[in-house]
């Protein structure tokens, strides 16, 4: 867990507040860190996220509604159908996407359905079922509707917890303050994340920013991977070295004869 | 105690790696094997992914086999210029499985082909083994004395040209099944995360007819050096070798490897050899679950690292 003071962050709020306002409404967020370091302890993280609707005379009554979406790094992935060959299970079609979000978590302060119109959601590309994932077909690159392996790769995404969608996590603690916890699991991959906030009212986008924090591997795992893929063979011979010396300190401690 | 596996990209509990690298470094050291055929599919069961754990056993089984190499040195069991032929072939055909294993894995079929070769190899020696221990078990039971060495079976593999003399084996055959030998090892070794020492027993005993005193610990010493280059292509290549992992792999399997070898001197050879049948046909029958069997999801993916 890393959190910074809760009061520290509610002064950053408070004096976000006092800018002008240039629209009714305006949204103001902040998470409590913006560099996670991976380190060999390392077991995953919580962030929170902080935000406040600035409102001015012209603001609505109605309640709001929050939908904060964290885009993680892009990575090309390749999915793969087994059938039965010769008695045996092979990989036999497979399925090419182009840079799908390695991770993605859409947190919300109520189910997606109940804050926006199925049309608006589309269009906003709200939620995991909007997020588009262009596929490889032949040279070109494009959207497949119902594409079994489309369901399968959301599917596969949301077993390892990479994808998530949280109708929940964004509590209001007064009208216009509001939190969201998000926790990332230990096997988030590295890179930077985007996170975009928006607020409904009404069904309605009224306001919308954007945030954005990093995972970066630290100390000895950023050595230990940097080494393998520039000096590939350096580290080969060292792992080797240290090979070496294990094997002999293990016979000469274990020397029975 | 969790720690984070930097290549893999995953946390493992260091204690549950650590017990893995001791209990398969006593079976390698007791059955004078590498061990990898046990390792890999282990490490693969808790979540590392088939390349990453491959190329990280090589370094563990050169750790392991280098730890019972000397042991089996300080007691004169080996035979060094047998081993560096082996070797000759062995580095050969290394280079040859890390290249098959690169361009397997670009072609989404590495998982299917590590998992095939594994349960061919495995059923086919360990049916054998076990097979030919029984029928030493029951010769002995009978009172009939066993040999391993028949000096007048020759077979065909004596008839090949450029014989060389191992003086410490007490054996004169070509160097044609040696080099060839040596090839097969490290070309399956590169390929399956397998030192290889299992296959390469046997075949030293049956087709070289290598005796018994000292083909272990020649076992160990190409075992220890075809791992050891396996190690270096790997790092070189394909830059899957989890210097961490293998660290806690090495440190388990060193220790375990040296009692696993106090230990198998004190059981027959016949059972030695059972024992060895079954746990290998054991390891292959899990395999061949895994592809006969419908798998509970059909689908898999695989990130392909920056470019589509």
């Amino acid at each position: 867990m890393m959190r910074l003071p809760l009061a520290a962050l509610v002064v950053v709020v408070l004096l976000a507040s006092a800018g002008p306002a240039i629209c009714a409404e305006r949204l103001v967020v902040s998470l409590t860190n913006h560099r996670v370091m991976i380190t060999s302890s390392y077991t995953g993280v919580e962030l929170v996220l902080f935000g406040s609707v600035e409102r001015d005379a012209a603001a609505r009554a109605a309640p709001y509604d929050i939908v904060a979406t964290i885009t993680g790094p892009r990575e090309s992935l390749r999915a793969r159908r087994k059938q039965r060959v010769l008695g045996i299970w092979v990989n036999t079609e497979s399925r090419t996407f182009v840079d799908p979000p390695s991770y993605l978590a859409v947190l919300a302060s109520r189910p997606l359905d109940a804050i926006a119109s199925p049309e608006t959601r589309r269009r906003l590309r709200l939620g995991i079922t909007n997020t588009p994932f262009p596929e490889l077909i032949h040279n070109d690159v494009g959207e497949v509707s119902n594409d079994p392996f489309r369901a399968a790769l959301v599917r596969l995404m949301r077993d390892r917890t990479l994808y998530s969608e949280k109708p929940n996590a964004v509590t209001f603690l007064t009208p216009t303050l509001f939190r969201a916890s998000l926790s990332l699991p230990a096997q988030v991959p590295i890179g930077s994340y985007a996170v975009d906030v928006k607020l409904f009212a009404e069904g309605a986008l009224i306001a919308e920013t954007d945030s954005a924090f990093e995972i970066v591997k630290v100390g000895f795992e950023q050595f230990v991977v940097s080494e393998s893929r520039e000096h590939g063979l350096l580290y080969g011979m060292a792992t080797a070295t240290i090979a070496l010396l294990t094997g002999w300190i293990a016979s000469v401690a274990f020397r029975r004869d | 105690m969790e720690i984070y596996l930097p290549i893999a990209d995953i946390p493992v509990n260091i204690f549950l790696v650590l017990a893995m690298g001791l209990a398969v470094g006593f079976i390698s050291g007791m059955f004078g094997v590498g061990g990898g055929f046990l390792m890999t599919p282990l490490l693969i069961f808790i979540g590392v992914q088939p390349a990453v754990a491959v190329a990280s056993v090589t370094t563990h089984v050169a750790a392991s086999s280098f730890s019972g190499a000397i042991t089996y040195w300080r007691r004169n069991a080996i035979d060094v210029v047998l081993a560096l032929t082996l070797l000759a072939g062995g580095i050969l055909g290394t280079c040859g499985g890390v290249a098959l294993f690169t361009w397997l894995r670009t072609l989404d079929q590495l998982d299917l082909v590590i998992g095939l070769s594994y349960v061919i190899l495995l059923g086919v020696v360990g049916a054998l083994m076990v097979g030919e221990s029984a029928r030493a078990i029951i010769r002995s039971r009978q009172g009939k004395r066993i040999e391993l060495r028949r000096p007048g079976s020759h077979t065909w593999i004596h008839g090949l040209p450029l014989k060389l003399r191992f003086k410490r084996s007490k054996i004169y055959v070509s160097a044609i099944p040696v080099l060839v030998i040596g090839f097969i090892i490290g070309f399956i070794g590169a390929v399956m995360g397998i030192g290889g020492g299992f296959l390469l027993v046997p075949m030293l005993i049956y087709l070289l007819r290598v005796p018994t005193a000292t083909v272990i610990g020649t076992s160990m010493v190409l075992t220890f050096l075809t791992m050891i280059s396996a190690t270096v292509l790997h790092a070189a290549t394909n830059h899957l070798v989890d210097a961490v992992l293998a660290l806690i792999l090495m440190a388990g399997g060193a220790a375990g490897a040296q009692f696993g070898a106090h230990a198998g001197q004190r059981i027959r050879g016949e059972w030695l050899r059972m024992l060895l049948g079954l746990l290998v046909l054991a390891v292959g029958l899990r395999f061949a679950s895994q592809i006969v069997l419908r798998p509970d999801d059909l689908y898999s993916i695989r990130f392909l690292g920056g470019a589509p």
